[in-house]
């Protein structure tokens, strides 16, 4: 118990005075997340768009394989590209494997079906209640698009920010094809899961409470952008 | 940009328009011919197919069997000069002045003329005081009157109305029935349904009288509610047409 105890002012102290190791996981971990996010997003919100607004040959399949990848397991997504990445695999030549560009690569593979089929949530309902009105005034498909992106911005943002959630809380994937490797690829819960291993508990705590941080703020944001929502979303 | 005075689209004739939904015929052997002038009014009891025949002659369902024909088009996008407003308004979330300009770009009216028509209409309305007010928060009647607006803005040829003024106060009623009369001034053909027989005489120059998917009777306003000619639409003027009646009222 005292051990327990001593781990944790520990813990509060390496957070208070931004040890040096520490933030340098912290600021990879969030490098890594943050690029991943923004890649998915770019690639996830169209298709998810696209999936509730235009019905195309093979639109059905498209789905439900998407839904398939929400489901995947981290591992086996560090798996596939680890595969792809390895020297004998077909992106081999690039030398990618065990840098951050692998584990983003990892990370926007893990959460653009995510990202994708909420989005596509929120513009279905978007659309089925807009479809008629704006057939009315004349929209083309495209405008259509613009204006569902744009009047389900809020609800798009919690669709990020859980893709976010899931990428920075992730650990299977990024140790594959990252190796956890010191001052390269180590992000937070790599050394989580390492330093627990070592008996270095009061990193391991400090991590973890950054982590429990960074859930309540995205957590937060995703309240607010509800509320925001609730009361009509202002131009 | 529509010209305010591009010829007419209309008449618009319906031919043996039909609608099937499954094993239901829901539309039947539709045939009438709407001219460029006046308000025609269309009554009949819930499920008649008031709202499905507003949405094929707005080009937002299409016919299982039969044709629609614009006869002013003449090789013109028919789409371009209508307008129409439902019976539950639909507001993008965005200001209300928003709202309208969102209407307006989407008919390609540069914006230079836009703040004009957008005001004009919201004056009209009598929604200036909200210009700035995310369209959602107004209540359900202002949102009528602003989906009224946005139809207004686009000067259309023609407006189709579902049931606008259900679940509306006296007040805003007479404002929206205001706006409708002063678009008719302006030459826009009014096609419109309600279950307000009082607002049918008011405003119907013509009545069309639906019953399970057919017109039973159409003819001048004056003429039907001095006494329709079909027994279901007297039945049905006089608040009598029941469902559990419909046997003994249909003609042999
Ligand atoms: N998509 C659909 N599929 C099957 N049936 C439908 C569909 N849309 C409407 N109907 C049916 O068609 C009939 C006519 O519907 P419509 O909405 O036109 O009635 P209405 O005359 O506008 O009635 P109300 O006065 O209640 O508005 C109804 O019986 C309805 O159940
Ligand atoms: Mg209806």
């Amino acid at each position: 118990m005292t051990d327990f105890g001593a781990a944790i002012s520990t813990a509060f102290a390496l957070v208070a005075h931004l040890d040096r190791d520490l933030s340098e996981v912290v600021l990879l971990s969030l490098k890594v997340s943050i690029s991943a996010v923004l890649i998915a997003s770019v690639i996830g919100l169209p298709i998810g768009a696209a999936l509730a607004l235009f019905r195309f040959p093979g639109r059905t399949i498209f789905i439900v394989v998407l839904n398939a990848f929400m489901g995947l397991p981290p591992v086996v997504i560090g798996l596939i590209v680890y595969l792809l990445l390895s020297r004998a695999g077909p992106f081999g030549v690039f030398g990618l494997l065990f840098t951050p560009t692998a584990m983003i690569i990892a990370q926007v593979l893990l959460i653009t079906p995510l990202i994708a089929a909420l989005a596509r949530q929120v513009m279905e309902t978007l659309w089925l209640e807009y479809e008629e009105q704006l057939r009315s005034l004349g929209t083309t498909p495209l405008r259509a698009l613009g204006a569902l992106l744009w009047d389900g911005r809020f609800s798009l943002m919690t669709a990020v920010l859980a893709g976010f959630g899931r990428a920075i809380a992730e650990v299977g994937a990024v140790m594959i094809v990252g190796g956890n490797i010191d001052h390269v690829t180590r992000v937070m819960t790599t050394s989580i899961a390492l330093e627990v291993s070592k008996g270095n508990l009061a990193l391991a705590l400090g991590l973890g409470i950054i982590l429990v941080v960074l859930s309540v703020l995205v957590n937060g944001m995703v309240y607010f952008l509800r509320g925001n929502q609730r009361q009509g979303g202002t131009l | 940009m529509i010209q305010a005075d591009a010829p007419t689209i209309l008449p618009l004739e319906l031919k043996d328009v039909s609608l099937q939904a499954g094993q239901h015929r829901l539309i039947k052997d539709v045939s009438c011919t709407l001219d460029a002038k006046d308000v025609t009014i269309i009554i009949g009891p819930n499920g008649a197919g008031k709202s499905l025949l507003l949405r094929l002659c707005h080009g937002l369902l299409t016919p299982s069997a039969g044709a629609i024909h614009w006869h002013g088009a003449n090789g013109r996008d028919p789409s371009l000069y209508q307008a129409m407003v439902f019976q539950r308004p639909v507001m993008l979330r965005r200001s209300v002045r928003a709202n309208i300009d969102f209407a307006l770009s989407l008919r390609k009216v540069p914006r230079r003329l836009r703040h004009n028509l957008i005001e004009e209409a919201l004056h009209r309305a009598g929604l200036n005081r909200f210009a700035k007010t995310p369209a959602r928060v107004l209540s359900f009647g202002e949102q009528q009157r602003l989906a009224l607006a946005r139809s207004w803005a686009l000067r259309p040829q023609i407006l189709f109305l579902d049931e606008p003024t259900a679940s509306i106060d006296p007040a805003a009623t007479h404002v929206i029935e205001e706006v409708i009369m002063a678009m008719r001034k302006e030459g826009t053909k009014i096609v419109m349904c309600t279950h307000d027989l009082g607002q049918a005489r008011r405003l119907a120059d013509e009545v069309i009288f639906l019953h399970r998917g057919r017109i039973l009777e159409k003819s001048g306003a004056a003429e039907f509610f001095a006494g329709p000619k079909n027994d279901l639409a007297q039945a049905f003027l006089r608040g009598e047409l029941l469902w559990w009646h419909r046997r003994e009222l249909t003609p042999p």
